[in-house]
């Protein structure tokens, strides 16, 4: 399926560019109608890369990239539910949500994750799938889940640490704040920081010169380069699991559906 | 030369006098954010809620704290600007990173 256009996201393949558009208001905020429309991404993309050398992931919406997972979405259910079940439903969208994005990580083309605005949690992780992530000066990054008493749930650990050094992980992690695009421009995070409203443009061109080379050794050059780490993404997985049923966790996920505050995404 | 004249002298360093004075800062954001919020400046007053003079919700303050961050060339951990409300408290805390 060369195109498709859904409720959270859209694709289309065009003179060797896939191009997957993000547009779920708010914020793209993750949850089962997008991981939904993601797997069937994920299906489609493998007859997709024999007609494509690049593939740009990026938002139409105004407020940023992505939120996300979506927490009123997850808190809903985990209360509908007994304790187990919940885990057990939580385990389940990890699992299907990890597929997604090791395909998208493993696929033999090269990914731009064209990113501004808000690029948080599950969001910043999606971006850290791609192969380059090129930034406007608006963009901005964060893990904010320890204010949840979690830990990023969708591959992000690992990936960082695959990218960046350790400092810089620890940086994110534990403190839970954000920085902006000069920033992670600065730690090695990002490829290209261009003018606002510029990074669809720039991911554009990126990939038209990708497509000047030999596909066969840039899928090489990127198994050599990127290789996944599987084993620190299942225990990511049960990691999640195990501080899922802890009380912060609902004590946190309450207060943020709950909250009024203006300023909730503050750890 | 004696204490005082010192003192005035290292404080006349290329960067103090670059610097801003807190006055200078606080007109820059209000400008700034009257500016990209499309409100007018007149309504702005450094000591009232700019959550509700500019009417902007969470996603939007990041917006603006990216934009403060981009023009006075710092940064801004979130984490110092929670409870900030008033366009003072947010000049005093980008003051203090110049």
């Amino acid at each position: 399926m060369n195109s498709f256009q859904g409720e959270a996201l859209s694709w289309e393949l065009s003179a060797g560019v896939i191009e997957l558009a993000l547009h779920r208001e708010r914020c793209n905020e993750i949850g089962s109608l997008t991981l939904g429309e993601l797997e069937r991404f994920a299906s489609a993309l493998d007859a997709m890369t024999r007609q494509a050398h690049a593939l740009i992931i990026h938002s139409t919406l105004p407020s940023g990239f992505c939120a996300g997972a979506d927490l009123r979405e997850l808190f809903q259910r985990s209360q509908e539910m007994e304790k187990a079940h919940a885990v057990a439903g939580v385990r389940d969208f990890l699992e299907r949500i990890h597929r997604v994005l090791n395909t998208i990580d493993a696929a033999p083309l090269t990914t731009i994750a064209a990113v501004h605005g808000v690029t948080f949690g599950g969001g910043f992780e999606l971006a850290l799938v791609c192969d380059l992530i090129i930034a406007d000066k608006m963009a901005r990054f964060c893990f904010p889940e320890l204010r949840l008493g979690l830990i990023p749930g969708f591959g992000g650990i690992p990936r960082l640490k695959r990218d960046l050094g350790n400092g810089v992980v620890r940086d994110l992690l534990l403190t839970g704040r954000s920085f902006n695009a000069t920033r992670a421009h600065a730690v090695g995070l990002i490829s290209q920081v261009v003018g606002e409203g510029e990074a669809l443009r720039a991911a554009r061109a990126t990939a038209a010169q990708l497509a000047k080379f030999d596909r066969k050794t840039a899928i090489a050059a990127k198994k050599f380069i990127k290789p996944i780490p599987h084993h620190e993404l299942k225990q990511e997985i049960d990691l999640f699991c195990q501080l899922f049923v802890e009380p912060a966790v609902e004590a946190g996920l309450r207060k943020f559906v709950e909250s009024t505050d203006l300023q909730p995404y503050l750890p | 030369m004696n204490r005082g004249s010192r003192n005035f002298i290292e404080s006349l360093t290329i960067e103090n006098l670059n610097m801003p004075t807190e006055q200078q800062t606080l007109d820059e954001i209000m400008d700034l954010a009257a500016q990209h919020f499309k409100v007018s400046r007149d309504k702005l007053q450094p000591d009232e809620d700019f959550f509700k003079t500019l009417d902007i919700d969470s996603l939007q303050a990041l917006d603006l704290l990216t934009r403060l961050e981009n023009h006075f060339h710092v940064e801004m951990p979130d984490y110092e600007l929670q409870g900030v409300t008033d366009f003072r408290t947010l000049a005093n805390r980008i003051q203090s990173r110049l």
